[in-house]
């Protein structure tokens, strides 16, 4: 246990060269950009004067060493800054969306992991039958299809033409989120609660965001446990399991299964990536409140520090489920030792 | 024997048809996808035979009308023909994506072979550097550098390139490291041979067959960038033909129910990105004999 203790102190410490480079790129690729906040917020024909005061009020007139070195500080006290647009700190505007990117990527994860998992074992079980190949193709179709299409195209079928399914927002209008908003995740506020009507109204928005991003990814992960499942399907153990008359679905579910979920395990932490581009798309798609749009609107508005903001919530995310995976694999893998 | 990357290739080509019949299932995913790549590419070259309607006209027919007659893929809001938007549109696309992954290769490759040779201190800061960038989510940094260059072709290629240089990078970095121990590569500097001869002669030549592979998947996954940054209104002036944009303005008509708005730029997207995934796949299984077994 203490190999892992400083295995785990090493990767946390490693990840702050990781945050540090991508913020130095992003802090770079913002001055870099033009426009700026001042110009977007009072617009284009706000007297020179105005202009130059607002600047100097928000430190934008100094050299840019001293902004980064200034910034840098700034966040190594765990302070994001706050917003050059809104009166508005950073922490507080991502806070306010955060929990909505995680309840939609947590959903689609679900949804992923269910699918490809299954799909993927199942395709190993059959290979070379009719059913893998089908399985197969699925995968490298899904896979090729954007995630903003297929999720225009859901919002087409279900939303449009049958009609069963809301194409926008996270809850109807008659469901005032502010009446159980704690958490900011509305399954478990509305759980907390116990207002189940307002859960199913949340459900229903959930459903078709969260099937697109689900959708998407199952590709990979159908292709990954096919591949795994294949390797472990040949092993000794696998074979002594057929010879003692196991049944085959369970040979193949139970004990299979199970140990090719190990490197599947590790490759989720590298598709977070994935994960967290596909939900930004999925949320401009579905009007979903969540960091993407936040994203996107402050890089329109050139607010520097909630772009920046963001970025570091992003990395650290990445960071830390790759983190939280190697820890999960070194605790169920006994083979494992670092 | 003499190693070039001219005879390399040459030996990619060899073994690319004399193992044709020997891969069924695999072969006939690289032959569709090329079949998908070269029928765009086609389309691209010589769009006047595809369509009589120039893509900007906005007298091309009645507005909103649904595909049928002589609109095939029917009008959008602006009159304007959904199918020669299409044709045209493929244009830039390609341009993009393909110019993308060279750029990006070009980069990374040279990086790589740079870092993984020299090692020490080089190394170790280009590592470090490219795994970071590696981890991120790559549309986010494209997003970013789109909204840096501001729109236009050449801004939307280079903030697309960006994002795939680690890729060549780790992969060349990898193999440089471990062809750098190989016998031959020992052999020749006994004999005498100069680094760069080593670097160029030695170990190049072995390392851009496996990126042949990556550089497909790598178009195919630009395919799909381009189109989200010009889907989010990032990366062209609204002037250029492009599917991206055409889908995000087919978007504002999916309530009223205009399906066709949305429908063909969005499948052409797809059918372009799995071509070049289904000729990737397909060369990935006839360049590494390992994956048969699967």
């Amino acid at each position: 246990m203490r190999h892992l203790a400083k295995y785990i102190i090493t990767r946390i410490l490693l990840t702050i060269p990781m945050v540090l480079i991508l913020l130095s790129i992003v802090f770079l690729v913002l001055r870099i950009m033009p426009g700026d906040p001042v110009s977007s917020m009072l617009g284009g024909h706000a007297p020179e004067k105005v202009i130059e005061q607002k600047k100097q009020e928000l430190g934008l007139n100094e050299p840019m060493a001293v902004q980064y070195v200034s910034y840098l500080w700034q966040v190594a006290h765990l302070d994001l800054g706050e917003s050059m647009v809104f009166k508005q700190r950073v922490t507080t505007a991502i806070a306010d969306k955060l929990p909505a990117t995680i309840e939609l990527t947590a959903c689609g994860m679900i949804i992923t992991l269910i699918l490809g998992v299954f799909l993927g074992a199942y395709a190993a079980d059959r290979r070379r039958q009719v059913q893998d190949s089908m399985i197969r193709l699925y995968g490298i179709v899904i896979y090729c299809i954007p995630v903003y299409w297929l999720g225009l195209m859901l919002q087409l079928i279900f939303g449009i033409w049958l009609d069963v399914l809301p194409i926008a927002g996270r809850t109807g209008p008659r469901v005032f989120a502010s009446t159980f908003e704690q958490t900011g995740f509305y399954l478990i506020d509305t759980l907390l609660i116990r207002d189940f009507a307002a859960m199913k109204d949340v459900m229903i928005h959930l459903t078709l965001p969260a099937f697109t991003l689900g959708l998407t990814l199952s590709g990979i992960f159908i292709r990954l446990t096919r591949a795994n499942m294949l390797d472990v399907l040949k092993s000794d153990y696998i074979v002594a399991a057929e010879a003692r008359g196991i049944r085959h679905r369970r040979i193949v579910y139970r004990h299979a299964l199970k140990n090719a979920f190990i490197p599947i395990l590790t490759m989720m932490g590298l598709q977070v990536a994935l994960l967290m581009a596909g939900a930004i798309l999925t949320e401009t798609t579905f009007s979903w409140p969540g960091m993407g749009r936040l994203l996107l609107e402050r890089i329109y508005l050139r607010d520097y520090p909630t772009i920046q903001g963001v970025i570091i919530v992003f990395a650290l995310i990445v960071a830390g489920v790759s983190l939280v995976v190697d820890i999960i694999y070194a605790m169920i893998d006994p083979r494992i030792r670092y | 024997m003499n190693y070039s990357p001219a005879s390399a290739l040459a030996r990619v080509f060899s073994s690319f048809t004399s193992m044709g019949k020997k891969y069924g299932v695999e072969w006939w995913i690289l032959v569709a996808g090329a079949a998908i790549v070269l029928g765009i590419v086609f389309m691209a070259a010589f769009p006047d035979i595809f369509t009589p309607f120039n893509p900007y006209d906005q007298a091309a027919g009645p507005q909103l009308a649904p595909p049928g007659g002589a609109h095939l893929m029917g009008t959008d809001n602006l009159r304007r023909d959904v199918w020669a938007r299409i044709v045209f549109g493929s244009q830039t696309i390609l341009r993009v994506s393909v110019l993308a992954a060279i750029i990006s290769s070009m980069i990374g490759i040279s990086m790589g072979l740079l870092s993984g040779f020299s090692g020490g201190i080089l190394d170790r800061i280009l590592s470090l550097i490219m795994d970071s960038v590696y981890v991120f989510p790559g549309l986010i940094l494209a997003i970013a550098f789109a909204a840096m260059f501001g729109p236009g072709v050449i801004n939307i290629t280079l903030a697309v390139s960006v994002i795939y240089i680690p890729t060549y990078f780790r992969l060349v970095r990898g193999q440089t490291l471990s062809i750098k121990q190989e016998l031959y590569v020992e052999a020749a500097r006994a004999i005498g041979a100069s680094s760069t001869t080593i670097l160029w002669e030695y170990i190049f030549p072995n390392v851009i067959a496996t990126t042949v592979v990556v550089f497909t998947l790598n178009v195919a996954d630009a395919i799909m960038i381009e189109a989200a940054l010009t889907y989010l209104g990032l990366g062209l002036p609204p002037s250029v033909v492009d599917w991206g944009m055409d889908l995000a303005m087919g978007k504002k008509f999916l309530p009223s129910g205009q399906w066709w708005l949305i429908t063909f730029p969005g499948l052409m997207i797809s059918l372009l990105a799995l071509g070049f995934t289904m000729l990737g796949e397909g060369l990935a299984e006839i360049l590494n004999p390992r994956l048969l077994e699967r």
